[in-house]
């Protein structure tokens, strides 16, 4: 079993030690990480799962302690993807030790989840984080006697003051090398106990299970029906441990009067209350008494000035993150324009000049203008996540969103996909629902991007000179409005009509910290960049190659590949009423950036941006003009969003689902809006 | 001991109440437990617009909680109960 827990954590040599960090959501888990790691820390993904997996090391001791961030979670159930992640993970022993992250003035809820982690006879330290905050409401906890009790050393810290993070790392280490402590036994009652320890019995005759879980742990957490663990009992058994559990359960619903698994929480509660009254010398300090933060919360989620608020925040951030972006991306682009200008000076041969300079500084380019509005909304999303904000948004937008089929986090993403939907896809990491994340990253495309608009712009102007205003809007309005009906149809496909339900903590306000935002920052960006950048710079790359090529034809035109591709596909684009080999080119190359669909025009018509508009009236018609706005809504989302659709779902299927959905629609809607207005008799 | 039960989500804002029974799959109980939300716990209405989610105090934790769950959990007033 260490050497697949090895494998997983890559290149380790002995003297290297896994450390995972567990606890609750708001337990400053993330504040320990950057504490512990410093800038040292790498961020990707689980393996097939959309859930983010930060990675860090430090050196302590000419030793090595790598340290992986689990999801927070409350519990170790199979309810959510993220819960399962933190649970096989320790199951798989693949980290040496853990350390189990507590909000020390909120004990109650975190010591459930040390519990269950003792059950399973983890080796771990527990960290009393945020002491500061317990201290000052008189919260005294007796941690020798906790450690005790748990069968784990306690150590206290606060994470954003620095302060006891050097206990916690030379009491993990010390941890590390001793032994693992028995299993945590919980007193469960006389005949749950009985029944457990019959059913462990059945288990342990099962060399796989045996091999994998603790026996009695998996006794428990199948008489509490995790679904997970039952499925794979399912799957290893012969029959033997299924029948027992059937008798055992049945049994014990006849003797207690009550559902088994309720029980059985019940009961682990009791033990940490028991542990509250013997480790806790003024439980006082934990009541549900008005905070600051309360008071904050009577303005921000009032029934009426919460969406107001809560629009007024989203618009700053819009502001911050394309307001503040967009400038510096024009400096970008002035900047690469002046190096291929250089370059293209220094290199006589066209076809060589054109590939250094418009593939491969353009590629960078496509690449980097991202960089700008990305790095600030991860800088503006952290901020408002560590000030406690961002749950509260989401609380407001929920009423709202889930008429909508969605959540309130949803609301976000898909505002910002106004925008830019490459950082709006990356938006929705906020989302720990999976569903609820696919959905809103499968819609995000149908809110129109700033690079759509020009489109609309141009064609709206040429051909509805009384109205384009009016026009414009209403393309913008058809997307939301599709993003709606799709959300719902998904959802009903996703997960069986079913919402999820709606819990969520609102943390206490807290200040964030401006070092840890922005390590948050530089993280997740350069991350996006790396796995993303690629495919960005590849499709720029390619579509250059089908421009240029075969060899001597001028850009884009109808003897370049691009244009062969383009005339191949006008016959399907006919029935939309824009079966031209221009418009198929227009919107092959598209697919890399909207931008270019104007510029493309430009070029195919032979006209600069200023004759376009007149060419336009001459060879479109308003309704083909239409139906062409609406093909630009929806087909295919760019390159770049693509990217994002791949980086964030962590999934080539969905990626091509993403495509092929929009394309098909997109097509549909066009040929739709022409035919039926050519019924109406419109032009 | 039984006084009169009803939804936490009919509770106005600023009362208290102890939870006496959750009235839901097992699921569902089990994901509150985990929570922290068991009978005998005793939480005071934060917020209650009688429209979307609720918010109620856990401890000195504060949860948003949807009013279709909040619907499925029976509670007391506080105050009748010795």
């Amino acid at each position: 079993m260490m050497e697949t827990a090895a494998a997983a954590v890559q290149t380790m040599s002995d003297q290297d030690i896994v450390i995972a960090l567990a606890g609750n959501p708001n337990a400053g888990k993330t504040s320990i990480f950057n504490a512990l790691t410093g800038a040292r820390q790498h961020v990707g993904n689980w393996p097939g799962v959309t859930v983010e997996k930060k990675e860090g090391f430090l050196f302590h001791q000419g030793r090595t302690l790598r340290i992986v961030d689990l999801p927070g979670t409350y519990s170790l159930g199979a309810y959510a993807e993220d819960e399962r992640i933190t649970c096989n993970f320790i199951l798989q022993r693949a980290a040496d030790i853990v350390i189990n992250v507590v909000d020390a003035s909120n004990l109650r809820r975190n010591l459930y989840f040390t519990t269950q982690l003792r059950e399973m006879g983890v080796k771990l330290v527990v960290d009393l984080n945020m002491i500061d905050a317990a201290r000052a409401n008189q919260i005294h906890i007796d941690i020798q006697r906790l450690g005790q009790l748990l069968g784990a050393p306690v150590v206290e810290t606060t994470a954003t003051q620095k302060e006891g993070i050097k206990e916690l790392v030379v009491e993990t280490v010390g941890q590390a090398e001793k032994n693992s402590p028995e299993p945590l036994i919980i007193d469960y009652g006389k005949e749950i106990q009985e029944e457990a320890v019959k059913l462990a019995g059945t288990i342990i005759k099962n060399p796989i299970l045996d091999n994998k879980y603790p026996a009695f742990w998996l006794a428990i957490k199948l008489l509490e029906r995790d679904q997970a663990l039952l499925e794979e009992v399912k799957d290893a058994d012969s029959g033997n441990i299924l029948a027992q559990l059937a008798t055992s359960s049945q049994y014990l619903r006849t003797v207690l009067g009550d559902e088994v698994e309720a029980v059985i929480v019940e009961r682990r509660q009791d033990f940490v209350s028991g542990l509250l009254a013997e480790v806790v010398e003024n439980q006082n300090g934990m009541d549900e008494r008005p905070t600051f933060s309360d008071k904050i919360d009577r303005i921000v989620t009032n029934k009426y000035l919460g969406l107001p608020v809560f629009l007024l925040v989203v618009w700053g951030m819009f502001q911050f993150t394309f307001g503040l972006g967009n400038p510096v991306t024009a400096w970008i682009e002035i900047a690469l324009e002046q190096l291929g200008n250089a370059a293209g000076g220094l290199i006589t041969n066209p076809f060589l000049s054109s590939l250094v300079v418009d593939a491969l500084i353009g590629g960078l380019g496509s690449v980097l203008v991202f960089l700008p509005p990305i790095l600030l909304l991860f800088l503006a999303i952290s901020f408002l996540e560590d000030s406690g904000y961002m749950a509260r948004g989401a609380y407001v937008m929920d009423r709202f969103m889930r008429c909508l089929g969605l959540q309130g986090k949803s609301f976000l993403p898909l505002l910002l996909g106004l925008g830019c939907n490459v950082p709006a896809i990356l938006a929705t990491r906020t989302l720990e629902n999976r569903f609820d994340r696919l959905i809103t990253i499968m819609i995000n495309p149908l809110m129109s991007c700033a690079a759509r608009l020009p489109v609309y712009v141009l064609f709206a102007g040429a051909l509805f000179p009384a109205c384009r205003g009016l026009v414009v809007f209403s393309v913008y309005l058809l997307g939301a409005v599709l993003a709606i009906v799709l959300a719902r149809l998904f959802r009903r496909f996703l997960s069986a009509g079913e919402s999820p339900p709606f819990v969520l903590e609102l943390p206490p306000y807290r200040v964030p910290t401006l070092k840890g935002s922005l390590m948050n920052m530089w993280s997740k960006g350069s991350s996006f960049l790396r796995k993303a950048g690629t495919i960005i710079f590849g499709a720029a790359l390619l579509i250059w190659l089908l421009s240029n090529l075969p060899p001597g034809v001028e850009y884009a035109s109808r003897g370049s590949l691009v244009g062969r591709l383009g005339a191949i596909i006008a016959p399907l684009l006919a029935p939309a009423g824009f079966g031209t080999w221009q418009a198929g080119t227009a919107l092959v190359l598209g697919v890399v950036a909207k931008e270019l669909v104007v510029s493309t025009l430009g070029v195919v018509y032979g006209m600069g941006e200023e004759g376009l508009s007149e060419v336009i009236r001459l060879h479109w018609t308003a309704l083909s003009a239409y139906s062409f706005m609406v093909m630009v809504l929806v087909y295919i989302p760019c390159a770049a969003t693509i990217g994002a659709i791949r980086r964030e779902t962590n999934s080539w299927g969905w990626t091509a689902f993403a495509v092929l959905y929009s394309l098909f629609l997109g097509w549909i809607l066009a040929v739709g809006i022409y035919q039926v207005g050519r019924l109406l008799g419109l032009q | 001991m039984a006084g009169s039960l009803l939804p936490l989500s009919l509770l106005p804002e600023g009362r208290q109440a102890t939870i006496r029974e959750i009235q839901s799959g097992p699921g569902l109980r089990q994901r509150l437990a985990e929570l922290g939300l068991v009978r005998g716990l005793t939480v005071r209405i934060i917020q209650n617009d009688h429209w979307g989610p609720l918010i109620i105090t856990l401890g000195s934790s504060r949860l948003a909680l949807g009013r279709g769950m909040a619907h499925k959990i029976m509670i007391e007033e506080a105050g009748c109960t010795p």
